[in-house]
């Protein structure tokens, strides 16, 4: 099994090619309906990647394949591989719990625990045996989340007290927490409003330094403006998800290979 | 869509087809709605009020009291029998009573022990004799005064009227008797508590238990959908039948268990499992169908999203359940129980099946003891003829009110905190 370390830079040692999170043939089946069908990707380590595609081509289900977040729907199964650290996270001797761990997640709408602040980041440390000094993570977490000195004097009130913008960056600050490799992204900023997402947007600038960091978003100005790699999604005939062009994000927005990529980004449909 | 709004156009809404002239008659339907909701309500709050004076108007009331014995032929040189010492008293009972009685009596508490007070009761109860010959009603008491005294005066001449709460300490704190002025409930309100102590100590765990396996754990298969379906069937089943289920499996089939044999804590006087114990788990056969599925909802009202950033932290799935799901199910979880142990406490066929006493005049102390409850007390007292059991029927419905409604407040106390904790 994966241990237990502590943030360090030798946690990357493992890996290969230089890849944080490589999906091979992947395909997520909801029951018998296939979501996304023989995704190959290989997602660049400390950079920010997006996932952009029109509603319903499995952007949602590929991210949460990435975290066996899918494990969770009844009826949801995979085929193919997604390698982390040279290996398949869905090789039977991989526990999801640890894949979990090390592969965090934010959603769409902010769900911070209905706990006191301090208890929404410590919670995730102390279940996984977290042993150093609580106080100095979660402040550690929270200025890495951009967040410290807004409640820096309230870490005792509740965490569904703060604004929407602020619960999200206390969700992010729950995940830097855990000290995960790669950070999952589903449309963090749609509920939120335009100078909520913005902050949102610096922070993962200042995360990508020291995390991976994998993006849904609908928005493809938020795309074009916080991503270094675009991965564009599209349903085909049997309404499976299919990777339709993936590269550095400046030239799929400016220079796009496939046809169905310039439609898409020039609003043509979608 | 232009050129299809021009080739067929929106009907235009002009006064011909408009449903603006209809508008007063939408009005009135809406009217006519809230009338009926208005009126169901009505109706219920009067059939509450209605219970409520049915009570209390049997609960308090005049009464005509005769005594066998004039206080006033027992008072000695012109001092009143109250104020006699206490020699004076254990001699006039020594008088009155037979002689047997008095041995008892002295084997009970020895006189030398026994104060003025405890005399002076003794003389009224064993020699004065006062006896309730005829009770009224509240409304009756405060209405027809007059008639009433007329009646007593020339009905029973020797007998004085008094206003009497047949709800009062006295009732409260008395075992039962067979003389209604002397009865109380004491030994029912302890039945009860102690029954409905071990109906939560078995039912609340095993039900959580269920409705977090059902919830969290259990897929959706074939076998836990008939569980399912099974367990809100449970829920509607009469309560007698599970009297039935309690009679044979716990007071029958694990008599030695029940009865406290295989503990060597037999009573003598129990004959067999018509225990506490047996009645607290029939209870709770009988409430753990709804506890499951109350658990159930609250657990299923617990957002996913909390499961879900749970997860994500690389919770496991105990954790995710301990820490957030039942934290935040647990004001719907306590609703529920709430509402189950209410049922429970109130219910009457099933303790009669399983075997409740119905005259007992010492309290119970073990799961192990004979009992009786309030609602078969209760049920007792008002099939009786002599009109003084109704009274005291009444005044027993008020102590289980009052009961139920301190048992719920806490309830809802304890409820409230967990919620305001966050």
């Amino acid at each position: 099994m994966l241990a237990l370390k502590p943030a360090d830079t030798t946690r990357y040692v493992s890996s290969n090619g230089g890849y944080a999170i490589e999906a091979h043939q992947l395909s997520v089946y909801y029951g018998n309906f296939r979501a996304i069908k023989d995704i190959n990707l290989k997602v660049q380590r400390n950079k920010i990647t997006a996932l952009i595609g029109p509603s319903g081509c499995g952007k949602s289900t590929l991210l949460r394949a990435f975290n066996r977040m899918n494990d969770l729907v009844p009826g949801a199964h995979v085929e193919g591989e997604v390698r982390f650290l040279g290996r398949n996270i869905y090789a039977p001797n991989i526990d999801p719990v640890e894949v979990r761990r090390r592969i965090g997640m934010v959603f769409q709408k902010p769900n911070p625990f209905p706990k006191s602040i301090y208890e929404n980041v410590a919670w995730g440390a102390r279940i996984n045996g977290f042993r150093g000094n609580m106080d100095e993570l979660v402040e550690q977490s929270l200025r890495e989340a951009a967040l410290w000195d807004e409640v820096k004097d309230k870490l005792h009130q509740s965490g569904l007290s703060l604004s929407g913008g602020q619960q999200q960056r206390l969700c992010i600050a729950r995940v830097v927490a855990v000290r995960p490799e790669i950070i999952l992204m589903d449309e963090p900023a749609s509920a939120l409003d335009p100078i909520a997402t913005l902050k949102i947007e610096e922070l993962m600038h200042e995360l990508a330094r020291d995390y991976t960091i994998i993006i849904v978003t609908h928005n493809m100005q938020q795309a074009a403006r916080t991503s270094d790699y675009t991965a564009f999604l599209l349903m085909d005939e049997d309404r499976a998800g299919i990777l339709v062009e993936y590269g550095p994000t400046h030239q799929l927005f400016t220079n796009p290979k496939d046809k169905r990529t310039e439609d898409y980004i020039t609003g043509r449909f979608g | 869509m232009s050129t299809r709004a021009q080739s067929s156009p929106v009907p235009a809404w002009d006064s011909t087809n408009t449903s603006t002239n209809n508008l007063p008659r939408r009005h009135r339907t809406a009217k006519l709605w809230q009338l009926l909701f208005m009126l169901a309500t009505i109706v219920a709050v009067l059939t509450l009020v209605a219970m409520l004076f049915n009570i209390i108007n049997s609960s308090f009331g005049l009464v005509a009291i005769q005594n066998e014995v004039e206080p006033e032929t027992l008072s000695q040189d012109g001092v009143p029998l109250e104020q006699l010492s206490k020699e004076q008293l254990v001699a006039i009972l020594k008088d009155k009573v037979s002689k047997g009685l008095f041995r008892r009596l002295e084997s009970e508490q020895p006189f030398a022990d026994r104060d003025q007070a405890n005399v002076y009761a003794l003389v009224v109860e064993r020699v004065i004799k006062p006896r309730i010959v005829r009770s009224w009603t509240l409304s009756e008491s405060l209405l027809q005064r007059k008639a009433i005294e007329a009646e007593v005066s020339q009905q029973y001449p020797n007998a004085r009227l008094e206003f009497r709460s047949w709800f009062n300490p006295n009732f409260v704190s008395s075992p039962q008797s067979s003389v209604p002025q002397l009865a109380g409930v004491r030994t029912a309100i302890l039945g009860s508590l102690w029954t409905i102590l071990i109906t939560i100590v078995v039912a609340f765990p095993l039900g959580m238990g269920a409705a977090i396996y059902l919830e969290e754990y259990a897929s959706d298969n074939f076998v836990n959908r008939i569980i399912q379906t099974n367990i809100s069937n449970l829920a509607g089943v009469p309560s007698i039948i599970y009297g039935m289920l309690g009679l044979a499996i716990f007071v029958r089939g694990l008599e030695p268990l029940t009865s406290g044999a295989l503990f060597g804590l037999t009573d003598p006087t129990t004959a067999n499992g018509r225990t506490i114990l047996s009645a607290g788990l029939t209870l709770a056969l009988l409430i753990l169908p709804v506890l499951i599925i109350n658990g159930q909802e609250a657990i299923r009202a617990v957002p996913n999203s909390l499961r879900h950033a749970s997860y994500a932290l690389g919770a496991t799935r105990w954790q995710t359940i301990w820490h957030h799901v039942l934290p935040s199910a647990l004001p719907g979880i306590l609703t529920g129980t709430i509402l189950a142990i209410s049922r429970a406490i109130g219910e009457t066929a099933p303790l009669v099946v399983v075997g409740a006493s119905t005259f007992i005049v010492f309290d119970p102390s073990s799961p192990f003891s004979k009992f009786t409850a309030l609602p078969i007390q209760i049920y007792q007292w008002t099939v009786r003829p002599q009109l003084e059991f109704r009274n005291i029927a009444a005044a027993a419905i008020l102590v289980l009110l009052v009961l139920l409604l301190s048992l719920n407040a806490s309830a809802v106390i304890l409820r409230n905190r967990f919620s305001r904790r966050l």
